[in-house]
């Protein structure tokens, strides 16, 4: 399974998102950039939840979104999950009842709802109400909601960006067991270094909307291109 | 009381449950429409829902009468498809409440579409969701506190009215007669008890309608 993005076009506030890309799974594809790059804007072009300008996007080789062709596949129709960064867990509604949101009766496993419970560690969560978790259970409950929607990409929006260092330590192994269970391919959108490092199989550097360098996480980390990229990424110069 | 005054409680207050629940479609969708969206001429139409709210009710009702009488545009229409009648019959008094509660309804699930993140929306989207399984699972039930204190306040409004009621409705004893109208024909008669009576009657249905509301716009969301 891939993700193809060619071509994207968006205008933003002071730039335009300028991207053409390949994510492949079975692995963890971080997008880094500082604030305000549009790395969120790429990830809802993604899921469909922005048309963009001109893009053409296809999944697993499926067209999603095709603008010269006047292809736009609506978001539910995706089968992409989707957790940003204030994890929009639906807070009328309990821990069980967000899980069961997406997911279809009967689905087999790696998406069977047990198994994805017992790989998150939620089971003792399911009756509680939303605001009864903790940070880190919060963010497990995202993850798993997203997983149980049976989906082919997931997007995760800077998903441990209100955790501390420690929660984060933890937290972080989860998401490698759920590349390593899924193999769908994963977008990861962060500028925190600690998470790049840890979880990062390839790296796209995203500036102003413009992809500045991309590649498998240790060449990036190792030879940045720019003075822009090594100081992002706090490594030695160029 | 009488059983002519508890008939004038009785009528009051279905027909304004009746025109709470029969504009409650129509402004659910207006106000969902009017919190998620933008477009030219946005203005004019928020203008316009907000009219009634400040014409004067007489001229509300010139207006509903001129539409609704047997001659007037939609009122032949239904009388030559339908045979109904709207002008001095009950169904008068319920098109005047509706349209002069209708702005107060809007307001309210306005504000409380505008509350629901749009975030919870689009993801619920991502997991598959419907835009009718979006609205009715996730943007409904946490505007919910708004949308009921805005029915209640249609609610309590149309209680009240009067200047539009009597212009397209007149005030037909047993047919079309509400408190309103009751208290200002007893006090023209010079019938001072049954108007206290009444007035009684609509303060406490009035006070209890606007102190639900209030009581619901103030509570906090208490989820778990």
């Amino acid at each position: 399974m891939s993700l193809v993005l060619k071509n994207i076009s968006l205008p933003l506030s002071d730039f335009r998102l300028e991207v053409s890309a390949e994510v492949r799974s079975p692995i963890i594809t971080v997008v880094f950039g500082p604030s305000g790059a549009g790395k969120t804007s790429l990830l809802d072009l993604v899921a469909g939840l922005r048309r963009p300008e001109s893009a053409y996007i296809e999944l697993g080789g499926g067209v999603l979104t095709d603008t010269a062709n006047q292809i736009f596949v609506p978001t539910r129709r995706r089968g992409i999950g989707y957790v940003p960064q204030d994890l929009a867990l639906f807070p009328h509604l309990s821990v069980g009842q967000n899980l069961l949101y997406g997911h279809k009766p009967g689905t087999t496993e790696p998406f069977a709802f047990d198994h994805i419970v017992d790989l998150l560690e939620i089971r003792g969560l399911i009756e509680r109400g939303i605001g009864q978790l903790s940070g880190g259970e919060k963010q497990r409950v995202a993850l798993a909601r997203a997983l149980l929607a049976s989906p082919r990409l997931l997007l995760l929006d800077e998903p441990l960006a209100n955790l501390d260092r420690q929660l984060k330590t933890k937290i972080i192994p989860y998401l490698a067991r759920i590349r390593d269970e899924f193999r769908i391919p994963v977008l990861y959108v962060t500028h925190d270094r600690f998470e790049t490092r840890s979880l990062a199989d390839e790296i796209i550097i995203l500036i102003r909307g413009r992809i500045v360098q991309s590649g498998p996480a240790q060449d990036v980390f190792r030879k940045p291109a720019t003075l822009d990229v090594a100081e992002l990424l706090a490594v030695g110069a160029v | 009381m009488s059983s002519e005054e508890w008939q004038i409680v009785w009528f009051t207050a279905w027909v304004s449950a009746l025109s709470t629940i029969v504009i409650l479609p129509f402004g659910l969708a207006l106000a969902w429409v009017l919190a998620r969206f933008t477009w030219p001429g946005k203005s004019v139409v928020e203008t316009l829902i907000s009219l009634p709210l400040v014409m004067p009710p007489v001229a509300t009702g010139l207006i509903l009468l001129k539409l609704f009488g047997r001659r007037g545009p939609i009122g032949s229409f239904l009388h030559d498809t339908l045979h109904l009648d709207v002008v001095f019959t009950w169904r008068g008094v319920l098109i005047a409440l509706g349209v002069m509660s209708f702005p107060l309804l809007v307001r309210s699930a306005r504000v409380a579409f505008e509350e629901v993140s749009p975030r919870l929306e689009q993801i619920a989207r991502t997991l598959g969701a419907s835009d009718a399984r979006v609205f009715f699972t996730v943007t409904a039930p946490l505007a919910m506190r708004g949308i009921l204190g805005g029915m209640i306040l249609s609610f309590a409004r149309a209680l009240g009215e009067f200047g539009a009621t009597i212009m397209i409705a007149g005030n037909i004893p047993g047919q079309t007669s509400t408190l309103s109208l009751s208290i200002f024909q007893s006090v023209q008669l010079g019938q001072d008890a049954d108007a206290f009576r009444l007035l009684g009657i609509s303060t406490a249905l009035a006070f209890v309608a606007v102190w639900t509301s209030e009581w619901l716009m103030r509570r906090k969301r208490t989820f778990k």
